[in-house]
């Protein structure tokens, strides 16, 4: 009686699980195309034309029109250099990158391997600094680069990144699992100077961490409008951009160029999308690294 | 290891020098000063906060004590406003996102239900995370906005006579609608990474003894990923609170309809000139409500047992 039994529970429970597993995959598939299809549209809008109305589902032929639109001269009159746009943005986002990495994962060295004075009080202060939104100190920054003649020029963008709390505690908890200290000792012995042993010997070592922080810290430089917006005037960045083709569509939606605007768009998010794809799993991974304490 | 390092203890201390100094010029001292400008009457156009007089000697330095906090406290103050704005459009995005990334880490990790290309979805939910706010916001402006692409849908569906964008509800629930999309992703991978942590030998003794999926979650998936779903909580709340291109890109300059997109950020951006000691009390207040927030968050992550936390590295690194 008793074997009947289970073995009719387990007949119950396996389709249980199918139908489980169908709704799964159902829901799965709804969010999939619930997060693929505005930028399925913005695609197709990219190679529609200068009025849009109504939904389209195939591409349309504007494609080399919109990007002759894009690129000549009345878009350039009415948001400024469009190349320029990608261009100051590649150029902030490329060095505050660069910046931002080599120098957080340098203090996370000097915390995680010498031994000082001021080692705890360093850790905790930059976490305790983790939390403060930079928007909270925008205006004090705002104010200060007007005094040292700082505004409409890219270093109030780039230079901050130095001081990166975020990366320096992915970097920490990366030394943490894998940088053994006997490395660093042994490259002492052989005469290897402190400074060149992180150069030659540490950063190697720590290349994937610098893979996935390089790209978190790039994307949210190429994609961040407030601090641009605060600090810059005539040159801009795209997403300054893509707040002035906004205000003509509100405000003069006769001039206002739906195809050349998808364009954009898609030229804007495209370069990450790429990189994104291609690296995904390491940066899944990464997300959760950095962000939950292992 | 610590006799060695004693002689080197110098170097800690350059290294650590580019990042301090940049810290402290560009926002240390804009926090302090955001402090201070948060106690003025800024006077407009002046370009400086205090009057001299020829000698060069300070008249009014603008001290107005608790002024502008009092302002922007106040009913309907500016601080009052922005914030309850705030919150409507990040609880709208935040209570759908949380209840999906529950189910599909929940999912996502389940031994016995073995969901197949859970590397192609993980990709796919997470990629409108990288992707730019601004043309999201763009693209779903430039859609429902009069004469675009869905406009003609949403009016045949809904019989409205303008666009969603300039009703109050329709624009929040665009605003939060991105910012579900943008942030569910992220969410469930951290979710998931938590789950994974927990023993699996739970979940079999709880299956042995006969519990179904949901007594299973509640009683042991919940309990045990508690650190991690309240760090979720509180990290999303300190990023709500910083809100600002999406609302700022489907609104207009004062917010959209009625002023319900103006988030307490945008107020920031806004009266970078005209308001200096406005927004610096604006600030301070985000500041405090974030330090707050982010003390919580350092607090449950460390009490949560330390055994706990060696255990789940493993996991977490086999991944």
């Amino acid at each position: 009686m008793a074997r009947l039994e289970g073995v009719a529970g387990e007949k119950d429970d396996r389709t249980s699980l199918l139908i489980r597993r169908i709704i799964a995959y159902v829901v799965l598939i709804l969010l999939v195309l619930v997060s693929l299809f505005p930028f399925y549209l913005l695609v197709i809008n990219a190679t529609r034309g200068k009025v849009q109305t109504g939904v389209q589902f195939t591409f349309g032929g504007n494609l080399s029109s919109n990007f002759k639109v894009l690129f000549g001269d009345s878009a350039k009159e009415r948001y400024g250099s469009i190349l320029g746009s990608f261009g100051n943005s590649f150029l902030i986002g490329a060095i505050s990158t660069v910046l931002s990495v080599y120098f957080s994962a340098l203090t996370a060295y000097a915390v995680y391997v010498y031994d000082f004075k001021l080692k705890k009080f360093a850790h905790t202060f930059i976490l305790l600094v983790m939390m403060v939104p930079t928007q909270a100190s925008a205006i004090g920054l705002y104010r200060l680069m007007m005094k040292m003649n700082l505004i409409d020029t890219f270093i109030p963008l780039i230079i901050p990144s130095v001081a990166a709390p975020a990366v320096y505690f992915f970097m920490y908890q990366y030394f943490q699992s894998s940088l053994p200290l006997e490395i660093v000792e042994a490259a002492r012995i052989d005469g290897c100077g402190e400074f060149r042993t992180f150069n030659s010997i540490v950063l190697p070592i720590l290349k994937p961490a610098i893979a996935v922080q390089a790209i978190f810290q790039f994307v949210a430089s190429w994609n961040n409008l407030f601090m641009p917006m605060m600090i810059l005037n005539t040159k801009k960045t795209i997403p300054m951009v893509l707040q002035y083709m906004k205000a003509e569509i509100n405000g003069n939606p006769q001039v206002a160029h739906a195809g050349m605007m998808s364009l954009y768009m898609v030229l804007a998010i495209l370069p990450v999308v790429v990189v994104y794809l291609c690296l995904s799993k390491y940066i899944i991974r990464g997300i959760s690294l950095g962000a939950v304490k292992g | 290891m610590k006799r060695k390092s004693i002689s080197y203890a110098k170097w800690g201390y350059i290294f650590l020098i580019p990042f301090f100094v940049v810290y402290i010029i560009f926002a240390l001292t804009p926090l302090v000063q955001t402090f201070y400008y948060s106690f003025i009457d800024y006077k407009v156009d002046t370009g400086t906060v205090s009057i001299f007089n020829p000698d060069g000697n300070v008249v009014d330095n603008g001290f107005c004590g608790l002024q502008n906090y009092i302002d922007v406290l106040g009913k309907d103050g500016t601080f009052t406003t922005s914030l309850k704005n705030t919150v409507v459009l990040w609880l709208i995005g935040f209570i759908p996102q949380i209840a999906v990334s529950l189910l599909l880490a929940v999912w996502f990790t389940d031994i016995r239900l073995k969901l197949k290309a859970q590397g192609f979805f993980k990709t796919i939910i997470y990629l409108p995370n990288v992707i730019m706010a601004s043309a999201i916001s763009l693209l779903f402006y430039s859609l429902f906005t009069q004469g675009g692409a869905l406009y003609d849908l949403f009016d045949k569906m809904v019989g409205l006579d303008t666009s969603p964008l300039n009703t109050v509800w329709g624009s929040r629930f665009i605003v939060g609608f991105i910012n579900f999309l943008m942030w569910y992703g992220n969410t469930t991978i951290l979710l998931m990474a938590a789950i994974m942590g927990i023993d699996t030998s739970l979940y079999e003794s709880a299956q042995i003894d006969g519990a179904n999926p949901t007594q299973t979650f509640w009683k042991i998936t919940i309990p045990l990923i508690r650190p991690i779903l309240a760090y979720v909580i509180i990290t999303s709340m300190i990023g709500g609170l910083q809100m600002y291109d999406v609302p700022t890109l489907l609104g207009d300059s004062s917010g959209g309809p009625k002023g319900v997109l103006m988030t307490l950020v945008m107020q920031i951006q806004l009266g970078r000139d005209s308001a200096v000691g406005v927004v610096g009390a604006i600030s301070v207040l985000i500041f405090i409500i974030s330090a707050v927030l982010g003390f919580i968050v350092l607090k449950v992550m460390d009490d949560s047992p330390k055994k706990k936390k060696k255990k789940k590295k493993p996991a977490t690194a086999n991944r």
